[in-house]
């Protein structure tokens, strides 16, 4: 019908007009319910979707860090705090130029490598318009700097927020740890929700042991934002709860007394509270400042500490295991008295050489040079005198298997139960033992060898002093702690079981025999009583680092440093009434007489002498006499 | 005949217009008008509910409607008599901008003129579909090959010019324009299916060798926004979620999150509608659909009235092209077309659209005034 023609006919063009108009017309109808089908579906159908969607945009939960709780000495000296610290942040979307702003700061503030390195990997995995931390810790002065510059910065922005200080730094590190940004492997273990606000994590030492009661309980606020993040309005608030506050037994001018003695020597050495088992005093020389790491420690400042020979890192008093030496004499000499082994009169012979049925290879003593200690060695001269052949006899009488049984109640060869991670067992030998680790019977040779604190025997300086706190309370299981109280809430002292019933007689002799180490003219540590003014119960030890066979002298001036004898040292006083027990050792130190003793005598005159300030109504003369208990008196 | 029947109805009605001696068409002034306030309710919450951008617009669409008023004192004759002039007029303007057009997210679409500047693909919408219609009704209807092929022709050359700064939105709004008056002219179905497959076969074509890196990005957006939400994805999840969030009947008027914090990109421009959605829900869409409706169907009918093969053209050209500027806008928002810089026509902020829009409409009110000369089919 419509065919080319050539002739105009208005009435046929106005009726393909009208006919083109009316399919246009279903065209505009038909795309236009298109159209509202579309807006049907999105408003209607999945309306509820994008209502979740848009709320999701706009309310944000704002996590809001708690503040970590305090950390409190003895005498109340804030020992872990909090302190506002100054953050550099850029938020990526409203800087023109990442790249260029990043120069432009570098130019202003020293900024490492590893601060930009860090930014970048957080950019592309935060959501837009966040801030996102450029460098921590900056100076008054970089953020005066900052501020004068802030018109060439566009997109960045300070933060304020708490991060840990540790006044005293490196004197109190190895108990009170320190807290770290959360690493990888840390944030698999958390709960994600708690950690939300705060970047922080305890890693080690008490901040690491009390992490959940330290951390708090984090607060939320829910904020209207707009698309660039900007604070709107907040929606509701749920405050956070700070974290609770912690005392701990020890004293921070006993621990510097401690630190001062040790005079720089590589050891350890752990005074407690013998009636409550409160830490008043662990030094693990040397140490390290905590305070490095709170801030990021630069990688050449960590490899320094993790490199450095004398190992700063390393807490020895809680994991430095070590052979205990002579300084398990005294517990040796009671568990054989208790279980009748031989009595208070028995007595030996002692030429300065064991022999063992069948062994040709005699056990030395340490004085065999002047012909041992001679006729008539009792436990006590034993104890006193350090005789070694006498626990070598009496060892072998008294059995492997009693003694390992029976040390264990004295907190050897397990972890003592302390409020710290990361504790050593120490080894407290047994047949079992030896036959699961060396594949080999127990041999009455390694018993000998126990017998001294040698062989295969190892305790940490913590284990010392819980054993000398059990002599001195005789026989009171009590486990060592740091924390005195949570939020003033006393911590109950804990005790590993019931109290060792030895008998009376046999803890006096035991405890004079330690009284005679330290105040008699023969006692190893006889050195130590000049002008003491109570009665301090101890018992020196040296542990032999190489061997040295029957033929040969141990010469100190023949061999390196670093294979002289430690120096050991154990001690409780007044031995009446006994307020403080201590461990100590000092690596390569050689004699525990000479330089372990000095420092337990330091810093238990210390101890005692500030006690009797703290409690202003005592006199000197009750120092000699009877002491109360501390917490009695206070 | 029965089913011109109501056209006659029409056309009796519209005897009236016979004594118009000012030209005005009451009737498209209030659709207009109703649409232009629609325009600035929204757009006062849009920008932020601010009277900057209400008060500019509201100038802009006065001066439109007073260019209207002027535009239709000029007999139809006059516009298809000039169709040459303003056609060579926007080819040069249009070759003006690719020569020394200003240069902004790198696109040369402006010409400085000094004390202003515009947008020379504005008069090509207007002067395209002026020229194919005054070119095509100097000759037989339906239009011969020879003649679809000088439409074509005609429609090509500034739809490639415009291609070229680049601007394929408006290029194909250009194109379609024009083919709209060789439609409404009568081109025959093996053409109309010719085109339909050239069309299909053109398309990998275009994504070859025409389309830039950010014209393909927003295709691909357009079929997996997911994929980049906080980059290329994030105008179209934004809208979405501001369109489908508003529900039937909307958080209400300045209360629409997505618009008001800004999630919304581009809210008081191209994506104004997803403003309105949010705003007034989809009771609020099918209002302002409505809206259109009523102004394209008037459109049609003044076309159908028409007087002359050109106005009749012209006036069927401007209401499909006004409509296919709202479907086009409507759906990339919606997420059914790929975002192409097509603004809600009277609706979004923008002073050259309303300025072009206002000028076919004053061509379509000289149409609607026009004493009625010919008859229809009684």
């Amino acid at each position: 019908m419509l065919q080319d023609n050539a002739i105009s006919d208005p009435r046929k063009e106005q009726k393909i007009f009208y006919l083109r108009v009316m399919t246009s017309v279903l065209i505009v109808l038909g795309l236009t319910s298109v159209i509202l089908f579309r807006y049907f579906d999105l408003q209607i159908n999945r309306h509820l979707d994008y209502v979740t969607n848009s709320n999701k945009n706009r309310i944000h939960i704002r996590s809001v860090a708690p503040t970590r709780g305090l950390i409190y000495d003895r005498r109340g000296e804030l020992v872990a705090d909090n302190r506002p610290s100054f953050t550099l942040n850029v938020i990526p979307e409203s800087a023109s130029n990442i790249d260029q702003l990043l120069g432009r700061i570098g130019d202003l503030i020293s900024l490492s490598e590893r601060d930009i390195e860090r930014f970048m990997k957080r950019v592309k995995r935060n959501k837009r318009f966040q801030s996102i931390p450029l460098k921590y810790n900056i100076t008054e002065q970089e953020r005066a700097i900052l501020a004068v510059n802030s018109h060439i910065l566009a997109g960045t922005e300070v933060s304020a927020q708490l991060m840990r200080h540790y006044p005293e730094g490196a004197l109190l590190a190895h108990s009170l740890g320190y807290v770290g940004r959360i690493n990888d492997r840390e944030i698999k273990k958390i709960d994600p929700e708690q950690y939300r606000g705060t970047d922080f994590i305890g890693k080690i030492g008490l901040e690491k042991f009390y992490e959940n009661i330290l951390l708090g309980q984090v607060g939320t606020e829910q904020v209207e934002t707009d698309a660039r993040g900007r604070l709107m309005r907040i929606l509701d608030k749920t405050d956070p709860v700070p974290g609770s506050n912690l005392t701990i037994y020890m004293d921070t001018e006993l621990q510097r007394i401690a630190v001062e003695a040790l005079k720089g020597e590589r050891g350890a050495l752990v005074a407690m509270d013998v009636k409550t088992g409160g830490i008043l005093s662990m030094v693990s020389n040397p140490s390290y400042d905590p305070n490095l790491f709170t801030s990021g420690i630069s990688q050449k400042q960590y490899d320094g500490l993790l490199n450095s020979p004398d190992r700063p890192l390393f807490n020895r008093a809680l994991r430095g295991q070590y052979p205990p030496g002579s300084t398990v004499k005294p517990l040796f000499g009671l568990i054989g008295l208790q279980h009748e082994i031989y009595d208070m009169d028995y007595s030996i012979y002692d030429p300065g050489y064991f022999f063992m049925e069948g062994i040709k290879r005699p056990w030395r003593d340490h004085n065999s040079d002047q012909g041992g200690h001679g006729y008539g060695v009792d436990l006590a001269e034993a104890i006193i005198e350090s005789c070694d052949v006498f626990f070598y006899t009496t060892g072998v009488k008294t059995g492997i298997d009693l003694l390992s049984k029976e040390s264990a109640l004295f907190g050897l060869g397990d972890i003592t139960g302390i409020d710290l991670p990361g504790e050593k067992r120490g080894i407290m030998p047994d047949r079992a033992w030896k036959k699961d680790k060396r594949r080999q019977e127990w041999f009455n040779g390694d018993t000998i060898n126990m017998s001294i604190g040698q062989g295969f025997m190892l305790t940490t300086p913590l284990q010392l002093a819980v054993m000398s706190a059990r002599i001195a309370t005789r026989g009171e299981q009590i486990i060592p702690k740091l924390v005195k109280s949570i939020d003033g809430t006393p911590v109950e002292p804990e005790f590993a079981g019931e109290k060792i019933s030895y008998d009376k007689k046999y803890w006096d002799y035991v405890h004079q025999a330690m009284v005679d180490v330290v105040h008699s003219k023969k006692g190893t540590a006889r050195s130590i009583s000049k002008g003491i003014t109570y009665k301090l119960a101890g018992k020196t030890g040296t542990a032999q680092v190489i061997s040295i066979n029957e033929k040969e002298k141990y010469d100190s001036s023949k061999i390196d440093k670093s294979k002289w004898d430690h120096a050991l040292f154990v001690a409780f006083a007044p031995a009446e009434n006994p307020q403080i027990a201590l461990g100590l050792i000092v690596e390569n130190g050689e004699h525990g007489s000479r330089t372990a003793a000095p420092i337990a005598r330091k810093v238990i005159d210390s101890y005692l002498m500030g006690f009797q300030q703290d409690s202003k109504s005592s006199a000197t003369a009750k120092l000699a006499g009877g002491f109360s208990n501390p917490a009695e008196s206070n | 005949m029965y089913k011109y029947d109501f056209v006659r109805q029409l056309n009796t009605k519209g005897g009236d217009r016979h004594q118009n001696p000012f030209h005005i068409d009451v009737t498209l002034m209030l659709i207009l008008f109703a649409l232009c306030l629609t325009g600035l309710f929204v757009l006062y919450s849009a920008s932020e509910q601010s009277f900057y951008y209400v008060k500019r617009q509201a100038t802009f669409m006065l001066a439109g409607f007073a260019g209207m008023l002027i535009v239709a004192q000029f007999p139809v004759r006059f516009w298809e008599r000039i169709a040459v002039v303003f056609y060579a007029a926007a080819l040069l303007a249009l070759l003006a901008v690719l020569l020394f057009g200003i240069e902004a997210k790198g696109a040369t679409r402006w010409l400085n003129l000094g004390f202003t500047r515009f947008q020379p693909s504005e008069i090509a919408k207007i002067a395209v579909p002026l020229m194919v219609s005054a070119y095509l009704s100097r000759h037989v209807i339906p239009p011969s090959f020879k003649h679809v092929t000088g439409a074509l022709l005609i429609v090509a050359v500034p739809a490639f010019l415009i291609l070229r700064q680049p601007d394929l939105g408006t290029s194909i709004l250009v194109f379609a324009s024009g083919f709209f008056v060789l439609f409404l002219a009568g081109l025959r179905k093996r053409y109309l299916v010719g085109s339909f497959f050239t069309a299909l076969a053109a398309a990998p074509l275009l994504w070859l060798f025409v389309m830039r890196d950010y014209q393909k990005q927003r295709v691909l957006t357009l079929l997996s926004p997911e994929d980049d939400k906080f980059g290329a994805g994030w105008n179209i999840i934004q809208s979405t979620t501001a369109i489908g969030s508003g529900g039937l009947s909307g958080k209400g008027w300045t209360e629409g999150t997505q618009s008001q914090l800004n999630f919304l990109p581009e809210s008081h421009t191209d994506f104004i509608i997803a403003v309105l959605a949010e705003e007034f829900g989809l009771l609020g869409v099918l209002g302002l659909c409505a809206l259109y409706l009523l102004l394209v169907g008037y459109c049609m009918i003044i076309a159908i009235n028409a007087q002359s093969q050109f106005a009749r053209l012209m006036a069927g050209s401007i209401s499909l092209t006004f409509f296919i500027y709202m479907f086009v806008n409507m759906s990339m928002v919606s997420g059914l077309l790929p975002v192409v810089g097509v603004p809600l026509p009277l609706i979004s902020y923008g002073g050259s659209a309303i300025v072009t829009l206002f000028f076919g409409f004053g061509i379509l009110m000289a149409i609607s005034s026009e004493p009625k000369r010919i008859g229809t089919w009684r």
